[in-house]
């Protein structure tokens, strides 16, 4: 099989209805072996039920497509010994020890040695000392490097992360990411899906999904551009007030607060750049042009993906 | 309230009851969640019903603890008009159903042993001859008393028809032994269990409903346990199977179910002074086999249930029926004919019959060999279902 080829996952229009509604729509993605792919988007959009069918727990309703050159409809057991996925949830037996859990994992996938690997994972992740304790009394981020360590634990060429990070310690999930890039630079692929624009940032290439369909794919850079987004960052005193008002006006298509500063944009140049000289010209607000960020083109996405409903 | 706009307006606090009245609310606001919630439970919902009636009508028809038209076979070594009448009498009593004849008494024990029948009557060769004699031949009634309350209506019925069977035969020169008693008597030979104990019924058939109980409830939960606490969903996405993680499931409470049978043989045997006539080994290896029928009959439940809950209730729906129609507390052939055919289909039913037989008879595994098929068919029958019934995947 061509578990060495280049691409880790090929899938071309792959739909899914639950019921009447269409949860993922002709959602069509490549991804290149051991890089990392972010995977964004809103709450219910549709991330979990694709990766769910990128590991074989889901069948499309159609399209098609592989993961290591294994049919995601035919082959989902070849694909279940090759992939990690780390669910959303924690989803390892929280009645077993670390080392429990970590041995019935090995066994699962059939090593030779499970005693030995879970040992070795357990060194690896730094958890030989508490090795005897119950995984539910764990930490949160302690419950989500014992996930990551499991999916790893057998070998597999791709790992597919659903919201892994979800309510972990920054310092947590700065380690956890640096785990991720080290894995990526042996040569595994990863696609991880997150909120966090900051993790969204050390992916090497984003899939940005909402309403099931996906809206933006590419580098960074080649997101922003083809958000094609004209932004203005605005401080002062009344910026809530001025948020309101500016939602409202025609040529504004995003308005969004960071911190002490008002994020304008529009993707009709002319017309924002009209907005942002008329309320300059009021001098209660500091206007000032600046380039998009990932984040002002996601909220972007969004609005207008919200608009579609 | 005029907040800038955006932002959430502050909620205004809004009047509280008094303290008792709070406490009333608090008690309303857990009842009415409660109730919700058991009305989104569809299933639920329905046995809510569905349990009392059905069982009702079933337990209501079913139960009869006066038994009639008992399998019954006739070992008779004399084929004259007065042995016939004898058993026309016997079978007119309705207590009689005679299936077989036996052709000695080897076959009679068998027929004993197998389950059966629960009568033989025994017409000795010469009979007529010696009753023409006034010589007061016996007739040997064997009952398999294994089950005192099943037989006991019969053998008085028995005893009480026999005076009356011959009075039409005896006409003219035999007139004269139409007297007064019976010119025969009628001996009763209750085996395995002379003394007519309950309790040499009732512990054997102990074995199968606690094993039933216990093993049914470990394994019912087993897969939605997994689904409950969010664990099935990686389970699935390793690569192990159906019939991998059924089998993974089941085998530990065979261990468990192998210890619960040993308690009670012990307990059994110290206690109640219940002996174990037949093979140890033949009892052990039925039983371990009706373990693992229930377990996969369990199994099955926790692979059509959604929830614990829905688990337990069938568990339940399943536990009722096995105790009442199986032949546990009430005689098997005593239900109606549906009744007996419900019965037939559950495992206990088989089991009782292989734990009595071998415990109180001696019978071997040839005897058993149909309840022990039944047996091993149902647990065939499980496995597949609840590998057919398993998800594999979340669609």
């Amino acid at each position: 099989m061509s578990v060495d080829s280049d691409i880790a996952i090929d899938v071309r229009g792959l739909t899914k209805y639950f019921g009447a509604k269409k949860v993922v729509d002709n959602f069509t993605l490549q991804v290149a072996r051991g890089h990392i792919q972010g995977f964004l988007g809103p709450n219910g959009s549709g991330k979990t039920t694709t990766i769910r069918m990128l590991c074989g727990l889901l069948t499309p309703d159609s399209g098609e497509g592989e993961c290591l050159g294994y049919d995601i409809r035919r082959q989902q057991e070849e694909i279940k010994r090759y992939v990690g996925y780390m669910t959303q949830g924690f989803s390892l037996y929280r009645d077993l020890t670390i080392r429990e859990n970590l041995e019935f994992v090995a066994r699962v996938y059939g090593l030779e040695a499970p005693e030995d690997a879970a040992q070795a994972a357990l060194e690896r992740l730094g958890l030989v000392a508490r090795a005897d304790q119950l995984a539910g009394e764990l930490s949160g981020g302690w419950k989500q490097r014992l996930a990551l360590g499991a999916c790893i634990l057998p070998g597999p060429s791709l790992l597919l992360l659903d919201e892994p990070t979800a309510g972990v310690d920054p310092k947590a999930r700065r380690d956890f990411w640096d785990e991720i890039h080290h894995l990526a630079t042996q040569g595994l692929t990863v696609l991880v899906s997150t909120h966090y624009m900051d993790e969204a940032e050390r992916c090497h290439r984003i899939a940005y999904i909402a309403n099931g369909r996906l809206l933006a794919s590419g580098t960074i850079p080649e997101i922003i551009a083809g958000a094609n987004l004209s932004t203005w960052v605005v401080t002062g005193e009344g910026l809530d007030l001025l948020s309101s008002q500016l939602k409202r006006q025609p040529g504004v298509d995003m308005v969004a607060r960071f911190g002490s500063a008002l994020h304008v944009g529009g993707r009709d140049e002319a017309a924002m750049a009209r907005v942002a000289d008329r309320y300059s010209a009021e001098g209660v607000h500091r206007w000032r042009r600046d380039e998009p960020s990932l984040e002002d083109v996601f909220i972007d996405l969004m609005t207008r993906a919200g608009a579609d409903r | 309230m005029s907040t800038q706009e955006g932002l959430p307006s502050v909620v205004p606090r809004p009047a509280r009851r008094g303290a008792l009245a709070q406490s009333w609310q608090r008690f309303v606001a857990m009842f009415v969640k409660e109730f919700i919630q058991l009305r989104r439970d569809r299933p639920t919902f329905a046995m809510i019903v569905g349990i009392p009636i059905i069982q009702l009508m079933l337990f209501g028809y079913a139960i009869n603890t006066d038994p009639k038209h008992l399998p019954t076979a006739v070992l008779t070594g004399d084929d004259s008009p007065i042995a016939r009448a004898l058993i026309g009498a016997l079978r007119a009593t309705d207590y009689f159903n005679i299936k077989y004849v036996a052709r000695g008494e080897a076959d009679a024990d068998k027929l004993i042993l197998s389950n059966k029948v629960q009568f033989v009557i025994q017409i000795p060769p010469d009979f007529s001859r010696q009753l023409v004699r006034g010589e007061k031949p016996g007739l040997l009634l064997i009952a398999d008393a294994t089950d005192p309350t099943a037989t006991s209506g019969a053998v008085a019925a028995a005893l009480g028809a026999a005076t009356q069977a011959l009075d039409r035969e005896l006409t003219g020169p035999l007139a004269s032994l139409a007297q007064n008693a019976p010119p025969y008597e009628i001996r009763v030979h209750r085996r395995y269990n002379p003394a007519g104990e309950t309790r040499r019924n009732i512990v054997p058939g102990l074995i199968g409903t606690i094993l039933t109980m216990t093993m049914l409830m470990y394994t019912a939960m087993s897969v939605t346990r997994e689904i409950e606490r969010g664990t099935m969903e990686a389970l699935l996405a390793m690569p192990v199977r159906p019939v991998e993680i059924m089998l993974g499931k089941i085998a530990p409470y065979v261990v468990v179910g192998a210890v619960q049978m040993s308690t009670i043989l012990i307990v059994a045997s110290l206690l109640f002074q219940v002996p174990v006539v037949g093979s140890l080994f033949t009892l052990s290896a039925l039983t371990l086999l009706f373990i693992v029928a229930n377990l996969s009959v369990g199994y099955t439940f926790s692979t059509v249930a959604v929830n614990q809950l829905q688990a337990m209730q069938m568990t339940f729906f399943f536990f009722l029926p096995s105790m009442l129609l199986s032949g546990f507390l009430f005689p098997f052939y005593g239900m109606p004919i549906w009744a007996q055919y419900t019965g037939e289909a559950l495992p206990l039913t088989h089991y009782l019959r292989i734990v009595r037989s071998v415990m109180l008879k001696g019978s071997n595994f040839g005897d058993l060999a149909v309840d022990a098929g039944a047996l091993a068919a149902f647990t065939l029958v499980a496995m597949s279902v609840a590998v057919m019934r398993f998800r594999q995947t979340l669609d």
